[in-house]
């Protein structure tokens, strides 16, 4: 009994380090066609559209909801202490160092994430990918790594922009619904805002762009090619996504604190 | 293009045992078999997409096996592919996806790729539909688009595989001259896979007919017609029981039933 089971506990860690040395060599392999496809940079300008721009609408509803909810929750709790007027600083920071990245990544995993493995997964089932092939066309380059360009350089911006909104959601609930008085407001958040948690905020999103993009185009990429193999390359993208980005949240903001 | 002693095995199941062929420059040559005996799994072997286990497979006396990653890729620009479903680009129109290879190989000015394309386009009788999205082709037209866009960088070789599965009669009919004319008049060679036996007979200069992991028959489609051998017979006629048996094999029928109850 003890004996299977330990078996199995190997095995799977066995897979667990093949999938980790698959995945570290694919990612090698990108970056080094990286440089070629920024010479064709149209590839990569259409994929941060396809990656960002439409995700816009969901990041910025997103990023509203998430700000009024810190707005409404950090207002009770700091009326408890007496201090709502550092509802700006508190809602500013959450934001920016952890809910903005973390949530827009997800978000990210779930929309761009999401339709890109299913895009190559497709290719690859309708053959679209071997016919690159035989046209003597690298898919790699032509394809993936366009796509994963264009998520890494999607994810700081739609983070920004998650936390922007974030804040004016913060701001809408706080002074115009609870009262917290305006200036107040913003000028707590500046004093108590600095660069480095801009920074750690920026770091954390861009970690998260290249993780989310790297599995996203690495399921699809190897996705098997059946209607099943597709639907299965999908659903890991995000549930894969969903696991690194937490982890490496933790990572990042012992690291950073 | 010579192939000897071709092995291959996938999954620990020997798909071919020992193949040899030889395709003539300027012919077309049919290579069929029953569902399920590689035929495909060869296309990707003679085009560097898989590696043979055993045996040689020469183009233009350049060993396959003995090729870089970047010797396969230059191989393969004097050949041109044509998939079951045509494989084209989704996201392209049919003018960007017979344009694509010229896009990604040369830096022809837009005026001289623009006539380029049309000129693929009506030699497959499409040029009235460039502007047509992939969704929007029928599978015949589909089929014909990828020809003409196999065929855009003028390559020696051209491949197809099934072209004619899933076309109504006039689309098979249009196939199957285009297969002809594109060879003959563009002085390509030409390998049809396909397990339709009579229309590619009327195309075809000479076949190979594959079976339990090699070639059991090879000549024009006139001697594989008056093969009297049971195996080819079967193939060739399209009888329903003979070598290839019409059961699956299974346990005996009155013992799976009192299995089962």
């Amino acid at each position: 009994m003890l004996a299977s089971l330990t078996r199995e506990i190997l095995q799977s860690l066995r897979v667990a380090l093949q999938a980790l040395g698959a995945y570290a060599l694919f990612f090698v392999r990108l970056l080094g066609e990286v440089p070629r496809t920024l010479l064709r940079f149209g590839l990569v300008v259409e994929q941060v559209h396809n990656a960002g721009a439409l995700s816009l609408v969901i990041i910025m509803l997103s990023g509203l909801f998430v700000g009024m909810v810190l707005g409404l929750q950090g207002f009770d709790l700091l009326e408890r202490f007496g201090s709502e007027e550092s509802l700006g600083s508190a809602a500013a920071l959450g934001l920016l160092k952890e809910l903005g990245p973390v949530v827009t990544a997800l978000l990210f995993a779930g929309r761009a994430g999401t339709a890109l493995a299913s895009e190559l997964g497709l290719m690859r089932a309708t053959d679209q990918l071997a016919a690159m092939e035989m046209m003597a066309v690298d898919p790699v380059r032509r394809v993936v790594v366009p796509r994963f360009l264009g998520g890494v350089l999607s994810m700081p911006l739609l983070a920004a922009i998650f936390s922007l909104i974030g804040i004016f959601g913060a701001q809408l609930v706080g002074v115009q619904l609870m009262g917290v008085d305006s200036g107040q407001f913003w000028s707590q958040m500046r004093s108590a805002v600095e660069f480095g948690d801009v920074m750690e905020g920026v770091v954390k999103s861009c970690v998260f762009g290249v993780s989310c993009s790297l599995i996203a185009v690495y399921e699809g990429y190897h996705a098997v090619p059946t209607a099943e193999g597709v639907g299965r390359a999908t659903t890991r993208t995000v549930v894969i996504s969903s696991v690194v980005v937490l982890l490496l949240d933790y990572l990042l903001t012992a690291a950073m604190l | 293009m010579r192939v000897r002693g071709l092995h291959y095995s996938f999954a620990q199941r020997a798909i071919f045992t020992g193949i040899d062929l030889d395709i003539d420059r300027g012919s077309v040559t049919a290579v069929m078999g029953p569902s399920g005996t590689g035929k495909t799994t060869l296309l990707r072997l003679l085009t560097g997409q898989l590696q043979a286990d055993r045996g040689v497979i020469e183009v233009e006396g350049e060993d396959v096996a003995k090729l870089s990653r970047a010797g396969i890729y230059r191989m393969r620009r004097r050949m041109g592919m044509l998939f079951q479903n045509g494989a084209l680009l989704t996201d392209l129109d049919v003018y960007e996806n017979v344009a694509f290879p010229l896009r990604e190989h040369t830096r022809l000015p837009e005026r001289l790729l623009r006539h380029v394309v049309l000129a693929k386009l009506q030699a497959v009788g499409l040029r009235g539909a460039y502007r047509l999205m992939p969704a929007e082709l029928s599978g015949g037209m589909a089929r014909r688009v990828a020809m003409a866009r196999a065929i855009v960088m003028d390559p020696q070789l051209l491949i197809y595989d099934e072209p004619f599965v899933g076309l109504d009669p006039i689309s098979l009919g249009v196939v199957l001259r285009l297969i002809r004319r594109l060879n003959d008049t563009l002085g390509l060679t030409s390998i049809v896979v396909s397990h339709d036996v009579h229309d590619l007979s009327t195309v075809a200069d000479s076949c190979y007919l594959l079976s339990g992991g090699g070639v059991i028959a090879s000549g024009p489609p006139g001697t594989l017609a008056t093969d009297t051998r049971e195996d080819v017979r079967q193939f060739m006629h399209g009888l329903p029981d003979g070598p290839v048996p019409f059961h699956y094999p299974a346990p005996e029928y009155v013992e799976q039933l009192r299995q089962l109850r």
